[in-house]
């Protein structure tokens, strides 16, 4: 989200890590505090972690692979997370979900609409998240009409 | 009636499901007007939200589907109400336990909790022995509610029996499957229980510190849960000395990140420890090597949120593990929180004991389904549970009698589809799943997921049908017997159901078009 110089950003990780080193197994909460405070987790910041952390590089990018959550790459100014699981799909959801992803340019400039299977509102469906906040009962009309301040 | 609106107490769910709807915009508009805002958790009423409740001296008189624009009228008393919502016969024909307190407390109040009932079970507890605790548990027939369904007393035995300088209580809180959101609610709307069970558990089991893992996708979740851990070292139910008790107790919140695998006790311990969420072979047991190798009681939230009222003693009903033993059926002792979901009119949580038919569930209380059209089958059980067709509804809802029908109970979510469900792509979807949430570890669920998927789309395309049908049978087989865990060993109950049930969506589009004999 940041582009502050890669020095800075290697600082403000080192000291994020080092706030959860004496929590056992801290690599998770130390993953979600860079992505909460930078949105993603860079390649440098994986070095960083694990040489605080006493970690290889390795088991940290191993980690950061394997989740969903952890994103490499700096996100859109816009998200939509829309639910392909089975409850959202009984009511829907796949067609939303295609339709939405054909005409995201249409939602804003930047923009991005990824799944996600069940936010838990399994019977409101079909589900979403815009810009991380839940909404249910979703319809192509609603999703217009709650993303109109991104156009 | 005309209420003074700075004098009245509103309740306006803050639980994720009625603000996904519009709660928090109604609760705002609420507070505008000058009424006290209580964002209390949701009835389980889904249907109704957001369903905003007055205080009233008759009761809390409920209005359904509020918008901030119905504020002023309900605050006057104009607009229609659907009465005083402990009466709805929704709830009145519950037997509720786990949910007794959801939707009715201040979930941000520990005051609340206590003038509930809160807490007496925990005060009993440490009032026993270590054995004590565990045998009333035992005696309880308590049962796993993640789906397993594993007597919790004899897993909590064989953790206090195992000899070690430190244990842990690790909470499964990563409830991924599509359709459960039971979890959720009782955590947003009654967290204090959570902390509550977690902690007769160390009680129990001999262990000092506990761990809730819990799903990213649940912020609400998470931020009340934060807040009542907060409240409880505040008010000395956690730390260094519960209650005076000298029991030791610190309680930890993980949240994980995206990974729906994790839902499985040994990759969840192992994201705990900070790793890739990966299934661990068994044996050890958890109970003998869990988190960083030491001795782990590890429950589903449901299990736990029992716990409190097993270890309480009523004046009238007798000990709490006898009053719970006395409901359900057969081995499944205690009651069952359903989670309606789908296309279904009246969704939301349906807490009964053990034994109520799918069709009563369905039908009785869910209403049949919110399109309208007839109810084709119901998935039972999560992603990885069976599709039972609508005529075999009749089915009671307990462990023993769904597994001897070919499915299995789960979590307890039921997902409801109707006549226009195509159960080839249901099927497909299945495979395609576990393909994208498998953990890599086993060939036969890494592998076969993907292969199984190939076949789906081959037989949707009317390739070789009847020859990929058989591939697809002996895959399954594969998966089933051959997997670590039950991600792929129980993808394959989805895909099986859906072609033993409803055959002719798997035959060729082609020839059922031209009328040709199949």
């Amino acid at each position: 989200m940041t582009t502050a110089p890669t020095t800075d950003r290697v600082t403000l990780v080192r000291a994020i890590a080092a706030q959860h080193l004496t929590e056992r197994g801290p690599l998770m909460p130390v993953l979600h505090a860079v992505m909460d405070e930078l949105g993603h987790v860079a390649r440098e910041d994986v070095e960083a972690i694990a040489d605080v952390l006493n970690l290889s590089v390795a088991e940290v990018h191993g980690v950061v692979s394997f989740y969903h959550d952890f994103r490499t790459e700096p996100p859109a100014a816009h998200t939509v997370a829309l639910c392909r699981g089975e409850a959202c799909q009984s009511v829907g959801a796949e067609a939303l979900y295609d339709e939405t992803r054909a005409r995201a340019g249409s939602l804003a400039a930047d923009v991005e609409v990824t799944e996600v299977f069940c936010l838990g509102n399994c019977a409101l469906g079909p589900s979403g998240t815009l810009d991380g906040r839940l909404h249910g009962r979703l319809s192509t009309e609603r999703l217009e009409a709650l993303t109109e301040g991104w156009r | 009636m005309a209420l003074t609106a700075s004098t009245v107490r509103v309740f306006v769910p803050g639980d994720a499901a009625a603000v996904s709807v519009g709660a928090d915009d109604v609760a705002a508009a609420v507070e505008a007007a000058g009424a006290q805002v209580v964002r209390n958790g949701s009835r389980g009423m889904l249907w109704l939200e957001p369903l905003v409740e007055v205080e009233t001296d008759a009761g809390r008189v409920g209005y359904a589907n509020v918008a901030p624009g119905d504020v002023d009228a309900v605050l006057a008393g104009n607009a229609a109400d659907i009465g005083v919502v402990d009466q709805h016969p929704w709830l009145t024909s519950q037997r509720r336990v786990s949910f007794a307190r959801v939707g009715i407390v201040d979930p941000a109040s520990i005051t609340d909790y206590e003038a509930h009932g809160g807490w007496t079970g925990l005060r009993r507890a440490l009032s026993l022995s270590s054995a004590e605790v565990v045998q009333e548990v035992t005696d309880s027939g308590l049962r796993g509610r993640g789906g397993a369904g594993f007597p919790a007393g004899i897993k909590w035995k064989t953790v206090l029996e195992t000899a070690s300088d430190l244990k842990f209580v690790a909470c499964n809180f990563d409830e991924g499957d599509s359709g459960t959101f039971a979890d959720r609610m009782v955590v947003e709307g009654d967290p204090f229980t959570l902390i509550e069970g977690m902690t007769i558990t160390a009680h129990a089991v001999g262990a000092s510190e506990g761990y809730v893992y819990v799903r990213s996708e649940y912020p609400h979740a998470i931020a009340a849960l934060r807040r009542a851990i907060d409240a409880a070292y505040t008010h000395g139910y956690l730390g260094a000395d519960v209650l005076g008790s000298g029991l030791a107790f610190d309680l930890h919140v993980r949240v994980g990140a995206g990974a729906y695998i994790c839902g499985e006790e040994s990759s969840m311990l192992d994201s705990l420890e900070g790793k890739r969420g990966e299934v661990r072979a068994k044996p050890p047991i958890p109970a003998i090597s869990g988190l960083w190798g030491r001795p782990t009681a590890v429950n589903n939230v449901l299990t736990l949120c029992a716990v409190p009222m097993i270890l309480s003693s009523s004046v009238d009903g007798g000990p709490g593990w006898k009053r719970y033993a006395e409901l359900g059926a057969g081995r499944s002792r205690g009651t069952q929180v359903f989670q309606l979901a789908g296309n279904i009119k009246q969704g939301g949580i349906v807490e009964l004991p053990f034994g109520v038919s799918l069709r009563e569930l369905v039908e009785g209380y869910g209403g049949g389904t919110l399109s309208g059209r007839p109810v084709r089958t119901a998935q039972v059980g999560g992603p990885l549970g069976a599709y039972v067709p609508e005529a075999g509804f009749d089915v009671p809802m307990d462990y023993e009698a769904l597994a001897e029908t070919g499915a299995m109970l789960g979590h307890g979510g039921i997902v409801v589809f109707d006549e226009t469900v195509d159960m080839a792509q249901m099927a497909r979807f299945a495979m395609e799943f576990c393909s994208i949430e498998s953990c890599g570890k086993c060939t036969p669920c890494r592998v076969g997921s993907t292969r199984g998927v190939e076949a789906m789309d081959r037989i949707i395309a009317g390739q070789d049908v009847a020859a990929n049908l058989v591939l697809l049978d002996d895959l399954c087989d594969t998966m089933t017997k051959g997997s670590l865990c039950a991600m792929g060993g129980l993808t394959p109950m989805p895909v099986q159901s859906a072609i033993k049930h409803f055959p002719e969506d798997f035959e060729p589009h082609g020839i059922e078009q031209s009328g040709a004999p199949v």
